[in-house]
């Protein structure tokens, strides 16, 4: 028979056992993280700074979903053209956010899209060119109403 | 699935060769995976995790996505109208998700 102190106890273990679980379940990337993603993306080239604009509001009131913008510098000819844009974050759950590809057809290397912002941070994009070589564009991003408040907001 | 869930705008009768740009969004929850019930318990991820773009069978736009992505995906990009023919949208994703929705297109 469980007496109601027993029971409290139980309780108690139970609450704060779920406290814990909930608290390591909202790990978030690391930079070193993100920079790994990159890595698998970009193998042993380097990424050189230019040639990307990535767009994001620099103010976000709601991370749940952000308007995100990608134009990389190009011609889009068969001989000269994006093969893909890849975006990444530092402090989401997951480095990875949305990898596009395209070609010469595309006409313009402009994308957009929708996000999810997890906290205040640097996102990144990174365009791979057709002659092999990658080009990189960051913004920092404030998010005044951090989305770690709510829970489960990523 | 209903292609009803699944809106596009793709302009109707652009001029030969003119750069256009589509818009293709999708209802979707994007359930990250990262979120927990009241009683703890994850709730399992269930995303899109591809799209593809095809002018007259032939991919021209492709796109991998991931939890960060917001619900209801919209995803802009542009192609050259080059012919006359259908514009094809395909979703796929967890769950045995797909949505197949396609587009006349006119080139004048």
């Amino acid at each position: 028979m469980t007496s109601r102190r027993n029971f409290l106890i139980a309780a108690g273990g139970l609450a704060g056992g779920m406290g814990l679980t909930s608290a390591s379940g909202r790990a978030h990337a690391t930079p070193e993280e993100m920079q790994e993603a990159v890595r698998k993306v970009i193998g042993t080239s380097r990424v050189r700074s230019g040639r990307v604009k990535l767009d994001l509001p620099p103010l976000i009131d709601n991370g749940n979903s952000v308007s995100l913008s990608v134009a990389v510098e190009s011609p889009m000819t068969p001989a000269d053209h994006v093969k893909a844009i890849h975006v990444f974050t530092e402090k989401n759950p997951l480095p990875n956010v949305v990898s596009v590809y395209l070609g010469p057809r595309a006409g313009r290397a402009n994308i957009a899209t929708r996000v999810r912002i997890a906290d205040t941070q640097t996102v990144t994009a990174i365009a791979e060119m057709s002659d092999g070589t990658f080009w990189s564009g960051s913004m920092s991003v404030v998010v005044t109403l951090s989305a770690c408040l709510e829970d489960g907001l990523i | 699935m209903a292609s009803a869930s699944a809106v596009v705008n793709v302009p109707a009768n652009p001029k030969r060769g003119e750069i256009i740009e589509i818009k293709a969004l999708v209802r979707h929850a994007m359930e990250t995976g990262f979120r927990r019930t009241q009683l703890g318990a994850v709730i399992p991820r269930d995303i899109i995790r591809q799209f593809v773009c095809l002018y007259n069978g032939v991919e021209v736009f492709r796109a991998e996505l991931h939890p960060a992505i917001a619900a209801n995906p919209l995803l802009t990009f542009t192609t050259v109208a080059s012919e006359s023919g259908t514009i094809e949208f395909r979703w796929t994703g967890d769950k045995g998700f797909s949505v197949i929705e396609s587009a006349r297109i006119t080139v004048v």
